[in-house]
């Protein structure tokens, strides 16, 4: 299969043509304001040369532009919050705990009906329908575009979700509709405000999407355009504009995904070092360790599945000052080019001092040729000692473990460190992002409470379910395969209640 | 009689130090946390009484939240059904409550009765008769106390409210109360039997919320200094720290209704090679390093993320954390032969004498 992985970041947009397991060209734009035009020029680079160009199956693209305009608080649409589960929960309604900087951006009315469902599977009570066509009017009236459904234990029964949605569509005609259920798993709030969230991305989503969709056409690409999740796999791109909180951590998991692909390896840590921050996280299986903890976005809490990662302020851009030395977290950032000394700046980078050591050729060495071997070597053995320190952290091992280096700054990382087996580099690892792209499979997760079943039957049920969502979302049956299963029993309940997870992912079926 | 502001700050502070009370169990605290802001921002204020001010004929309503964690998660805590549990205690015993408290400090229920007292305009009492989180009705000081169990109202928000007017024991208030809440939806406000001042005063746990508000304020206070937070709850509470490391399995399982299972861990620093596994049934009950029995219920086991300082719950814990363990001091009462037969390691089905880390 040829495809081609783009990964839009925030400084460059990075492209990869992968063709039967091997990259065969990989290419670095700057990343435009538009979006359109920095794809337009990664995508002319890479087809620039033979190796780039031909038709390909399909093409995946990894961006931080949702999760951006959340931090940055820009390009949110106002969004209709219905709370189904009254009298339940009424004293935390919806936005209730986000930072009043966003919500007020992004709050355009909260409604509160009678609804949901116990944990149990009974109605809490019988849904309001009337309240419903009531809010939808009002809704309507007051001009908002994007709406919000969560009800209580929706992930147990969507039942009144869908006759929300139902209701509201009636009234409302085609505006975009988030259920909290699609969203996932249980904790109301935090399942809400990813609904919310991603209602509030409803505009941005629909235009960021067809900006792609252009530049992949005016590029005369035939291909289908997949846009890569949190979770390391991709979704079809009208999926996708429909849920964009999904590809909010696309950039950090496609790095690690990457790092695996490249290197072989399944089982490692991964170090990915960029102009800024490094970060730290872990593969099993060939997938990021997600991190179980309350992800904040924006200061927004959820409970999406991201990378477990541990972030430093340690890149190529690092400013470097006194002895013994100070490595970061200051950095040059995207002003590399100008302001490190081997390009005629002022400011002391790590990677003048990797020329300088011989382990980088980059700009001007002459430049930085005053600085004294020694100090060099001081320099470069603090930020190594930083890596260990974060790579100890982020270990859930006791005996040393192989470790794989990307990202542009990967020339920090030397091939001994404690704790560490074996360093390993890669070629193209400074595009490890845009080939983690490349190679995504798609995914489908399961996250419910199974009663008064074995735990063995349990399990399979949700395997059943997950692999039909699976194959749903676009994958091939033949070669789905679990990359996690969890399962807890829950205390207090009766009976034999037990909640499970399972995720699957397979191969992007061919059309 | 003084009673004390409690201010914005004191209650962030409290959740943090109840979650770290809580020794496992308990819930969190966030959603009462979240309550009590809304109810700040609408002018409410909650004033904190001593246990010593009580007058022996005084009546103190007990509050907690009874049910299952998850189910608190999707329905929320919500201040008015508690505040209607002690309306409704005080309707059909024709008492008049001076004060409110809590059940257990340990956890979310360290919130409640700031929440009912934020409707009904009483003083919280600075007490409870946990001194932290147990996962049993007759595992109480009032129960060791052998203080009458009844009456206890239950309220559900749908206007459901039901009263166990009479049992004989302890046991079966556990056994008849977790009846309601589970057709509840296995959530419930309650208000529990009505104490006298003089009750409170000889078996309350006192000065457990002033507690928490300290071990909460002691690890903002290094959070924001960048210091360490574990030294900090261990110097202000001369609490011992038990061991560091790493979570290697998570066994859980569910039995009569709670929260069962096993946890192991590998050592780092000091603790490199040395291997701990703790029990727990919904709380940390007892921590064995190498094989031996280190430290057991009553003494409070508690496991800190090692950054942030902050408790991780038994729900909670994953593989691959970095945990800190520490115990913390048991209330008096517990400590007591009558005492450890409610709560030492034989009530949760050990067969080891009791022997505190702080004996030695």
């Amino acid at each position: 299969m040829r495809r081609i992985g783009i990964d839009v970041g925030g400084t460059n947009t990075d492209a990869v043509l992968i063709d039967a397991g091997r990259v065969r060209r990989a290419v670095k734009a700057p990343t435009s304001e538009d979006v359109t035009t920095g794809i337009l020029d990664a995508l002319a680079r890479l087809r620039a040369q033979p190796e780039g160009q031909g038709a390909v199956d399909a093409v995946m693209i990894g961006t931080t532009h949702f999760i951006n305009a959340v931090v940055q608080r820009r390009n949110l649409t106002r969004v209709a919050a219905i709370r189904v589960g009254w009298p339940m929960s009424a004293s935390l309604p919806p936005f209730c705990d986000w930072p009043e900087d966003v919500a007020a951006i992004a709050r355009g009315g909260i409604w509160q009906v009678e609804g949901g469902h116990e944990y149990d599977g009974r109605v809490i009570m019988p849904l309001d329908e009337a309240a419903l066509t009531t809010a939808a009017r009002e809704i309507k009236q007051a001009g908002l575009r994007s709406v919000a459904v969560s009800s209580v234990f929706a992930p147990i029964d969507p039942a009144h979700e869908l006759r929300a949605a139902v209701i509201l569509r009636a009234e409302l005609g085609g505006i975009p509709i988030t259920c909290s259920h699609e969203l996932g798993r249980i904790g109301l709030l935090e399942r809400e405000n990813a609904a919310l969230l991603n209602a509030a991305l409803a505009d941005l989503a629909r235009e960021t999407i067809a900006a792609f969709d252009r530049a992949i056409r005016d590029s005369g690409i035939a291909a289908p355009l997949f846009i890569t999740q949190n979770d390391g796999t991709v979704a079809e791109a009208s999926t996708a504009q429909r849920f964009p909180v999904y590809s909010f951590a696309s950039g950090a998991t496609n790095s690690m995904r990457g790092a695996a692909y490249l290197s072989g390896m399944l089982d490692a840590m991964v170090v990915d070092v960029g102009g800024t921050t490094t970060d730290v996280g872990q593969i099993k299986a060939g997938f990021p360790r997600e991190s179980n903890a309350v992800v904040r976005i924006g200061g927004v809490r959820t409970l999406f599945r991201m990378p477990d990662l541990l972030s430093i302020g340690l890149g190529g851009g690092s400013h470097v000052a006194g002895d013994p030395p100070k490595v970061g977290p200051v950095s040059v950032g995207y002003r590399l080019l100008r302001d490190a000394r081997v390009f005629g700046g002022t400011q002391l980078t790590t990677s003048d001092v990797a020329v300088a050591a011989g382990l980088l050729d980059l700009g001007d060495r002459t430049r930085v040729a005053d600085i004294d071997r020694g100090y060099a070597t001081r320099i470069l053995a603090e930020a190594a000692r930083m890596v260990a320190e974060s790579v100890d952290r982020m270990k859930t091992e006791a005996g040393d473990v192989p470790l794989i280096a990307v990202g542009g700054g990967a020339f920090l990382i030397p091939d001994k460190l404690p704790g560490v087996s074996r360093v390993v580099h890669v070629e193209h690892g400074d595009c490890a992002n845009a080939v983690g792209a490349a190679i995504a499979q798609v995914s489908g997760e399961v996250d419910q409470i199974f009663r008064d079943l074995t735990r063995v039957d349990a399990i399979a049920a949700a395997t059943r379910l997950a692999a039909d969502r699976a194959v749903t979302a676009g994958a091939e049956r033949a070669s789905l395969r679990t990359v996690e299963t969890e399962d807890m029993p829950l205390s207090y309940l009766p009976g034999n209640s037990l909640r499970v997870r399972v995720r699957m992912v397979g191969d992007v079926a061919a059309r | 009689m003084t009673l004390r502001d409690i201010t914005a700050d004191d209650i962030e502070a409290l959740a943090i130090g109840a979650w770290v009370l809580g020794t496992g169990g308990g819930g969190s605290p966030y959603l009462g946390l979240l309550n009590m802001r809304q109810l700040y921002a609408e002018g409410k204020r909650v004033q904190l009484m001593s246990p010593l001010d009580l007058a022996d004929d005084d009546f103190v309503a007990v509050v907690s939240n009874m049910g299952a964690p998850l189910v608190g998660q999707e329905r929320l805590t919500d201040s008015r059904s508690i505040a209607r549990a002690v309306e409704l205690m005080e309707e059909i015993t024709g008492k008049h409550f001076r004060a409110i408290m809590s059940l257990e400090i340990g956890g979310g229920n360290s919130i409640q009765p700031m929440m009912a007292a934020a409707h009904l305009g009483r003083p919280v009492v600075d007490a409870d008769c946990m001194g932290r989180a147990y996962p049993e009705a007759q595992m109480t000081s009032f129960a060791v106390g052998d203080l009458e169990p009844y009456p206890l109202t239950t309220v559900d928000p749908r206007g459901i409210e039901s009263i166990v007017a009479k049992v004989p024991t302890w046991k079966w208030m556990e056994r008849v109360s977790r009846k309601i809440c589970t057709e509840y939806g296995s959530t419930a406000s309650t208000c529990k039997a009505p104490r006298t001042g003089a009750e409170v005063k000889r078996w309350g746990i006192p000065f457990t919320t002033t507690q928490a508000i300290k071990i909460g304020a002691a690890v903002r206070a290094a959070q924001r200094a960048h210091t360490d937070p574990i030294e900090a709850i261990l110097k202000s509470e001369d609490g011992k720290l038990l061991y560091r490391g790493k979570v290697v399995d998570v066994e859980r399982r569910t039995t009569e209704g709670f929260l069962r299972g096993r946890t192991r861990f590998d050592g780092v620093d000091d603790w490199r090679g040395a291997a701990m596994e703790i029990n727990f049934q919904n709380e940390w009950i007892v921590a064995w390093l190498d094989g031996k029995p280190l430290a057991m219920s009553p003494d409070l086991i508690c496991v800190l993320d090692s950054v942030s300082g902050e408790a991780i719950g038994s729900e909670t814990l994953r593989y691959g954390q970095r945990v800190t363990v520490i115990a913390l001091r048991s209330p008096a009462v517990f400590l007591t032969p009558k005492g450890l037969q409610h709560v030492g390691p034989r009530a949760f089905g050990y067969d080891l004498d009791f022997k505190s880390v702080f004996a030695s």
